[in-house]
């Protein structure tokens, strides 16, 4: 499929129609156009996962146009069509199709309408140059101009003052992760002298250098950019205020797409983390203690939105412990799944948040199932996917993340799969835990707001219809990727692994995982844990928020000094703040003080008034009478004779 | 040197000597004016006389091309020199110093 590029080329066509004459155009027109575009990107992402899988493994790349070539540095506009690109591809452009069409209904009254689609087309162009681009430095690309799209959109309501706050805070957050990813593409020039993938596959695999230490710092410093990109803990922090853009802005591009870009640059370049052991332990623990750490401060959240960040950071963290213990294909395969579940909390979150005039705190909620039935249903649907509760998607994948970090044995550390595997099924339970807190708190319990006043009523049918393909891709996403245990059961094949694994290296311990009767055990033995931890967690939100209503508020008395630091987010932002932000705002008054106003303004006014005082002493020569100046020239000319005459007599 | 040539480098010098002066001595702009035209004809004479001297045209050429300038200087010069007049109604050099530094 050569035509791949359409992929990108058609979203871009939306952003220069929607963006030169969108404001002319009605808005039916320009939600269509934009719509219409993305849905013809998923159309050529398909034909080329059909053409893919009728050349039996058809991997391959297409080269457009060379773009810089600066010998030995050449860099194309090149696509990579294989299993990890044309998944990220279908994904991306789907999830992104259904997004657009919400997005019709939910900011139909937006006085940016045109703006709003011109910046979704770029962000969905930029998204498939990141999965598709087949060289790291067309790749930064995307990475960087998705990142643009997510300051544009998070910003998008600018008129207010918390989102600009939010936007610049996450492209800066961003640019730290970025400067690393840099200095990680630097290095595998400096090393290996290319950035297609291909050849740089080749490279790593043919020099022996397995552990070697240049290969680790690279993979460490590109883990950099995916931990800025990605969310990981210590750069987590521009998430959750990411959400001050419009609700199917976080779906979309902090929730389902964007932000999973740092787990498939790992994935992609899994032949070189499979080289270097200390970097994948890395990779895993950021990835577990991300994990639990998000979880738990999701347990208390008030903002329903917040609630569903902090819930999406905890699963990127799954999905780098998967990549980090070798599982890049179940890595990938809980990217897809949490696309879809995620996705469809946020736009039933969306439906919540619009349906109530606005109202983002949950303490303000109740009751609302009886007046958003069809709301509830994916808010349910969605809740009980990421939980984990059996059969559904998210169950599948989660259930193989746990079990691959269950039999990881690292040689350098033969315990950490298990610690891994401790803490992921911890963060199970504190997951099931607070989604259905979420699920008590806004549809279940009784009104803790004016219902005469507010009126909640449901949302319209063009943001209802989307999120029910979602939710059925919830439920049934995870039957392409079946563990070995229920494949067996089922008579399911896994259809995701063999797809995708032939484009990622290593995972091949997990795949052979599932033969033998020993391993058979212990893979029920971890999904039978799954599912305990999964109910345990929604039985605990039961008791608390439906048995033994008003509970919480003793056990917030109780446990005051812990509630405090998990309400607070465990005071990071206040760290960063305190060790970052106000020194460097200190720093920077200084500068502006003693170099910017002392140094450089001293310079440009030292020689401003050097010419000024030169011009005093020279301005009585110009007395303005005619006949001093004709005295002048007269003296001038009767001392070059004078001067030519002892010249001509020294001769 | 031809006695011809010699006498009128002597007439064109003293020529300029008292253009100079009128110039700088003068306070009337009107004589001042005269006092540059004769500078330049005598630069003129110089001009000539030096043609003949070393038997070549391009003298009495740059002569007559300086003709065509000063003519044109001379409108522009009393053209400035009226507009001083109509504005002050005087034309004493010496009172115009507007531009001074």
């Amino acid at each position: 499929m050569d035509y791949i590029y359409l992929a990108i080329a058609l979203p871009l066509l939306g952003v220069l129609v929607n963006g030169f004459f969108g404001r002319r155009m009605p808005r039916k027109a320009v939600g269509t156009i934009a719509s219409l575009v993305i849905l013809g990107s998923f159309v050529v992402s398909l034909v080329a996962f059909l053409g893919y899988l009728a050349a039996e493994g058809g991997t391959h790349t297409v080269t457009l146009l060379p773009w810089l070539s600066l010998p030995p540095l050449e860099i194309s506009y090149g696509f990579l069509v294989d299993g990890l690109s044309l998944v990220m591809a279908l994904t991306v452009s789907f999830v992104s199709f259904l997004i657009h069409v919400y997005s019709m209904g939910y900011m139909a009254d937006d006085d940016g309408y045109p703006r709003y689609f011109t910046y979704l087309n770029l962000f969905v162009a930029m998204m498939l140059t990141l999965v598709l681009a087949d060289n790291l430095v067309l790749m930064f690309v995307g990475w960087e101009g998705v990142g643009l799209c997510s300051y544009l959109l998070i910003g998008f309501w600018y008129k207010k003052a918390a989102p600009p706050v939010a936007g610049i805070k996450a492209f800066i957050v961003n640019r730290i992760g970025d400067f690393a990813f840099l200095i990680g593409m630097f290095l595998i020039f400096w090393l290996y002298g290319t950035f297609s993938f291909t050849e740089l596959r080749q490279s790593v695999e043919t020099v022996a250098l397995a552990g070697h230490f240049p290969l680790t710092l690279i993979a460490l410093f590109l883990f950099g950019g995916a931990i800025g990109k990605s969310a990981q803990f210590p750069l987590y922090v521009w998430l959750p205020d990411a959400m001050e853009g419009p609700t199917p802005v976080s779906a979309l591009i902090h929730a389902a797409t964007m932000v999973t870009a740092g787990v498939y640059m790992v994935s992609r370049m899994s032949f070189l983390y499979s080289m270097t052991e200390v970097a994948m332990l890395v990779v895993a623990c950021v990835g577990a203690f991300t994990a639990i750490f998000a979880a738990s401060i999701a347990l208390v959240q008030n903002d329903i939105k917040r609630v569903l960040a902090y819930s999406t950071i905890s699963q990127l963290g799954y999905m780098f412990l998967a990549a980090g213990v070798g599982a890049y294909w179940i890595a990938i395969f809980h990217l897809f799944t949490h696309a879809f579940f995620k996705a469809l909390l946020f736009l039933a979150s969306g439906s919540v948040i619009h349906g109530m005039r606005g109202e983002m705190d949950m303490r303000k909620m109740g009751g609302l199932a009886k007046y958003m039935p069809h709301t509830y249903w994916h808010f349910l649907i969605g809740a009980m996917s990421i939980s984990g509760i059996p059969l559904l998607a998210g169950f599948f994948s989660k259930d193989q993340i746990l079990f691959a970090a269950f039999t990881a044995r690292p040689d350098i550390w033969p315990n950490a799969g298990m610690v891994l595997w401790i803490v992921g099924v911890v963060t199970a339970l504190f997951t099931a835990f607070y989604m259905f807190r979420q699920i008590y708190l806004v549809f279940l319990t009784k009104p803790r707001f004016d219902v005469a006043e507010i009126h909640p009523h449901e949302a319209p049918a063009s943001m209802i219809a989307p999120n029910w393909v979602l939710a059925i891709g919830s439920v049934v996403a995870g039957f392409i990727g079946l563990p070995a245990l229920f494949a067996g059961i089922i008579h399911i094949p896994n259809m995701f692994q063999p797809f995708v694994a032939s484009a990622v290296a290593g995972g091949v311990h997990v795949a052979e995982a599932a033969h033998g009767a020993q391993e058979l055990f212990k893979e029920v033995l971890t999904t039978s844990i799954s599912v305990v931890v999964a109910l345990l967690g929604l039985g605990l939100a039961f008791y608390l928020y439906q048995v033994r209503y008003g509970t919480t508020e003793k056990l917030k008395k109780a446990f005051a000094a812990p509630y405090r630091v998990l309400l607070n987010k465990y005071y990071v932002d206040e760290f960063y703040d305190n060790t970052f932000v106000q020194p460097g705002r200190v720093l920077c008054e200084q500068l502006s003080r003693v170099v910017d106003l002392g140094v450089i303004d001293g310079v440009v006014n030292s020689i401003a008034f050097v010419i000024g005082a030169v011009g005093q002493v020279l301005r009585p020569i110009q007395t303005g009478f005619i006949r001093n100046y004709a005295w002048y020239i007269s003296a001038g000319a009767i001392l070059l004779v004078i001067l030519l005459w002892l010249g001509l007599a020294a001769k | 040197m031809e006695p011809i040539v010699a006498y009128s480098l002597v007439l064109s010098a003293v020529l300029f000597t008292m253009g100079v002066l009128a110039v700088l001595a003068r306070r009337n702009p009107i004589i001042m004016f005269m006092g540059i035209e004769l500078m330049l004809n005598a630069a003129n004479l110089a001009f000539i006389a030096f043609s003949r001297h070393l038997d070549k045209l391009d003298g009495q050429v740059i002569a007559l091309i300086f003709m065509a300038v000063a003519a044109a200087e001379v409108a522009i010069g009393l053209a400035i020199i009226v507009s001083i007049y109509r504005y002050r109604r005087d034309v004493d050099v010496d009172a115009v110093n507007v531009l001074r530094g």
